[in-house]
């Protein structure tokens, strides 16, 4: 029972990931009708906004250390970190203990910038050609970022670590009145799958409960009228591109402590994201992060040791067999509505 | 012998000699090779000589092997009589004097690996057939390692291999033509399951990850088979996919079995990954069976353990060469100094083992051509084969002729729990002598394959 448990909530913090992620997909298809196969790419550009902000926070200049040595013997340059000179050092040293949280602030303006100048400058381009087109042009924008990252960056993972006060792991278990240790599970990851449900749910609030939110749903519905009613439709959806590129940007600045960002880290997560969009059904934001938060739960299973006995390697392939399941009994997928990509 | 007809190119390059290196037989004593400077695949031509140096320079691994590059620059640089010499002065041969390699200035062209076995042949074969390389070196994985080498030995040309640890590169896919000097999977578990022992008891349970490629399976094999000796039970082992970034759903059956040691076939970004994640999940603050719960990571990297951070605090593995070794542990890893500070004059921070291994084999190929007295793939073989050789970082080391491993010192490392900088994250807990991580020619992790005949093709 502990480990059916533990894996349910390994795949909600994995499932948080894919529905986020897949979650700006969706928005990006049903607004502009453009499959964005960038969309890894702007993940992994929010982990490295976490890692420039880390960065900036760390700028020092050095200070020689005449009673210590370097590897070669040389007097010991020692980092003094401008944070700590103008902030004080315990200030200064928590503020960098910080990092991560508080590169939300710095990664939210970035990203929305990158998605809007992403938008205007390439895939406004694309709007009229065929879906294979605008995958190629996407693919290749991934590519290009993902190689730009690796130039600055270098290719080795980048540790970027929680706040010390949400290192480690709290005994889930006790809480149920289960053996201390059976479950354990680290708090990271919890505030993980916090923040998704409250981005989730933001970004739902933001569509269904301001004016701006349903104009986009009305122009998502019915393009045409919405701008014969004299709405700039257009430009409210390079908007929802930007916000899209900002949602996605966020799990990849929440995602740094889990796993140390590297430069294909977009790409990892690309792929599967597109499954669970086509899973949940294109163009369906709930079927987006149902999809998300199941396909999370349903791979973190096939993972057990006890499944991968009678069944090796299942866990490789559970994702894509769920979804040519889910496409021969629901061809719309779990939540998609009649008529999208089914011209 | 083997005939190659590996390249029309190669073929014409070499000309009219062409016949009479095909009637070479492959038995001989260094004194016929002495002026043999024809008769084998891109005999060097004018006062220049070609190493290749296929590293990958794009994908997961390039900051390896990009400090594999920077090795081989000095490496170059030193052969030519350039920059402070580095091991030259400290190598227990004393033919290597700064002129090149037999007289001839030496050049190097690079190919990137991509870290894939087909984008690694066809840079290599590119440097082979397209810029005359007579020697190739370098690479960050088993994989790649083991198909380049089989590509060299087609090509006539000696593989010196870079860092490469599966059993299989000098086991079962061993090749007459290719030579590794890193250290291997059954290295690690020998040298490392003693001082497992005296550290974490005899009495303990171990649960293995594996990543699901070649190196994975020898490293499990030769850690698992090492432990179990001296009486540790092997719980389970799970083979994990390569390309996996998460590894949680793997970590939590741990924690519900009684394993009270966590072994990491891993390396690369899914060292980084695992080992995070078990961290994460608070392994090394459990207790099970009344003892501290521990990880183990058989094969260390310094450029890994960097993308890992404070999480490699306490973490034992091993490794082939630390910089810190000679400063340590005295003179008898001399060399170790001399390589330390030409690097890291020249760069601004200490090498990598990756790049030791790199340097000291560029120097080792430089050496054997000057003792054999030619560049013939077939002669170099016969001068590394049984070689002992000192001075170059490792202590006393032997270049068996059986199947072209090199034998040496084992360092064992243990992540530090407060590292100065980005460059001093492992501290060196003991070093496992050559003689206890020596193994016979035939010994079954090893089996299968054969060297087969030296290749000097054309």
């Amino acid at each position: 029972m502990e480990a059916i448990i533990l894996q349910v909530l390994n795949g909600l913090d994995k499932g948080s990931a894919y529905a986020l992620i897949a979650l700006g997909l969706t928005l990006i298809f049903g607004t502009l009708g453009v499959v964005n196969f960038a969309h890894g790419a702007l993940f992994m550009l929010g982990a490295f906004c976490a890692v420039t902000f880390s960065r900036l926070l760390q700028l020092s200049h050095s200070v020689v250390d005449e009673t210590r040595t370097d590897f070669l013997g040389n007097p010991l340059k020692v980092d003094v970190y401008y944070v700590q000179e103008i902030f004080g050092e315990t200030a200064g040293a928590a503020i960098i203990d910080w990092a991560v949280p508080l590169s939300i602030l710095f990664a939210i303006p970035v990203m929305i910038a990158i998605g809007v100048a992403m938008e205007r400058g390439l895939i406004r381009h694309f709007y009229k050609r065929p879906h294979a087109d605008q995958i190629l042009v996407t693919f290749g924008l991934a590519i290009v970022l993902q190689e730009i990252i690796k130039y600055f960056y270098g290719a080795n993972p980048i540790p970027t670590p929680a706040p010390d006060a949400f290192v480690g792991s709290f005994d889930f278990g006790v809480l149920l009145g289960f053996d201390p240790g059976g479950i354990v599970y680290p708090y990271w990851r919890l505030i993980y799958f916090l923040f998704a449900a409250v981005i989730i749910a933001a970004v739902f609030a933001f569509l269904q409960f301001t004016t701006f939110g349903m104009v986009v749903r009305a122009g998502m519905a019915d393009r045409e009228t919405v701008t014969l009613l004299g709405i700039d439709i257009d430009k409210r959806f390079t908007i929802m591109f930007g916000i899209a590129a900002a949602v996605a940007g966020l799990a990849g600045v929440m995602y740094t402590p889990i796993n140390s960002p590297n430069y294909h880290m977009g790409m990892d997560f690309l792929v599967l994201s597109f499954v669970v969009v086509v899973v949940g059904g294109m163009g369906s934001l709930p079927g987006a992060v149902l999809a998300g938060f199941l396909l999370g739960i349903i791979e973190a299973f096939a993972s057990m040791t006890e499944v991968l006995d009678v069944l090796p390697g299942i866990n490789q392939i559970i994702i894509y067999l769920v979804a040519i399941i889910v496409l021969l009994t629901r061809p719309r997928g779990l939540m998609g509505r009649k008529g999208v990509m089914e011209d | 012998m083997t005939k190659s007809n590996f390249t029309r190119r190669g073929v014409l390059k070499t000309g009219a000699t062409a016949g009479a290196g095909l009637a070479v037989p492959t038995v001989f004593t260094g004194a016929v090779w002495a002026d043999g400077h024809t008769g084998f695949t891109n005999a060097p031509q004018g006062d220049t000589v070609t190493l290749g140096f296929n590293v990958p320079q794009s994908g997961p691994y390039a900051d390896e092997g990009a400090d594999e590059l920077r090795a081989f620059e000095l490496a170059v640089e030193h052969l030519n009589g350039e920059g402070d010499g580095g091991m030259l002065q400290t190598f227990s041969e004393k033919n290597l004097d700064g002129t090149g390699i037999l007289g001839k200035k030496v050049a190097f062209v690079t190919g990137d690996t991509q870290t894939k076995s087909d984008a690694a042949r066809a840079s290599a074969r590119s440097m082979i057939e397209k810029d005359g390389a007579i020697m190739v070196s370098g690479g960050s994985s088993s994989g790649v390692a083991v198909a380049v080498q089989a590509l060299c030995q087609e090509a006539g040309i000696i593989f010196m291999a870079g860092l490469t640890h599966s059993n299989d590169t000098t086991g079962k896919d061993k090749k007459a033509n290719g030579f590794r000097h890193f250290f291997n999977s059954y290295m690690s578990g020998a040298a490392l399951a003693p001082i497992l022992a005296a550290q974490y008891g005899e009495d303990r349970k171990a649960y293995h990850l594996t990543a699901d490629y070649n190196w994975g399976y020898t490293t499990q094999e030769a850690v698992q088979s090492s432990t179990e000796a001296m009486g540790w039970e092997t719980v389970n082992s799970v083979l994990t996919p390569l390309t996996q970034t998460d590894f949680s759903s793997y970590i939590a059956p741990v924690l519900q079995s009684d394993a009270d040691i966590l072994v990491l076939n891993h390396y690369g970004g899914n060292m980084v990954n695992s080992l995070t994640n078990a961290v994460q999940f608070g392994l090394r603050d459990r207790e099970v069976n009344g003892k501290k719960f521990e990880i183990v990571v058989p094969l260390y990297s310094e450029l890994m353990a960097r993308g890992a951070g404070e999480n490699i605090a306490g973490i034992l593995g091993s490794q082939n060469w630390d910089w810190k070794l000679e400063n340590e542990l005295g003179e008898r890893y001399s060399g170790t100094n001399a390589f330390v500070k030409s690097f890291g004059e020249k760069y601004g921070f200490p090498p990598s083992q990756a790049a030791h291994t790199c340097y000291v084999q560029t120097l080792l190929y430089a050496d054997a051509v000057t003792r054999a007295g030619s560049f013939n793939p077939c002669a170099v073989a016969e001068a590394l084969e049984g070689f002992e050789f000192d001075g170059l970082g490792n202590g006393p080391t032997l270049y068996r002729a059986d199947d072209h491993q090199c034998f040496k010192d084992v360092v064992v490392v243990r992540g530090k729990e407060s590292p100065e900088n980005e460059f001093d994250l492992v501290e060196i807990v003991e070093v496992t002598p050559a003689d206890q991580v020596t193994y016979e020619p035939d010994h079954p992790q090893f089996a299968g394959g054969s060297l087969g005949e030296c290749n000097p093709g054309a």
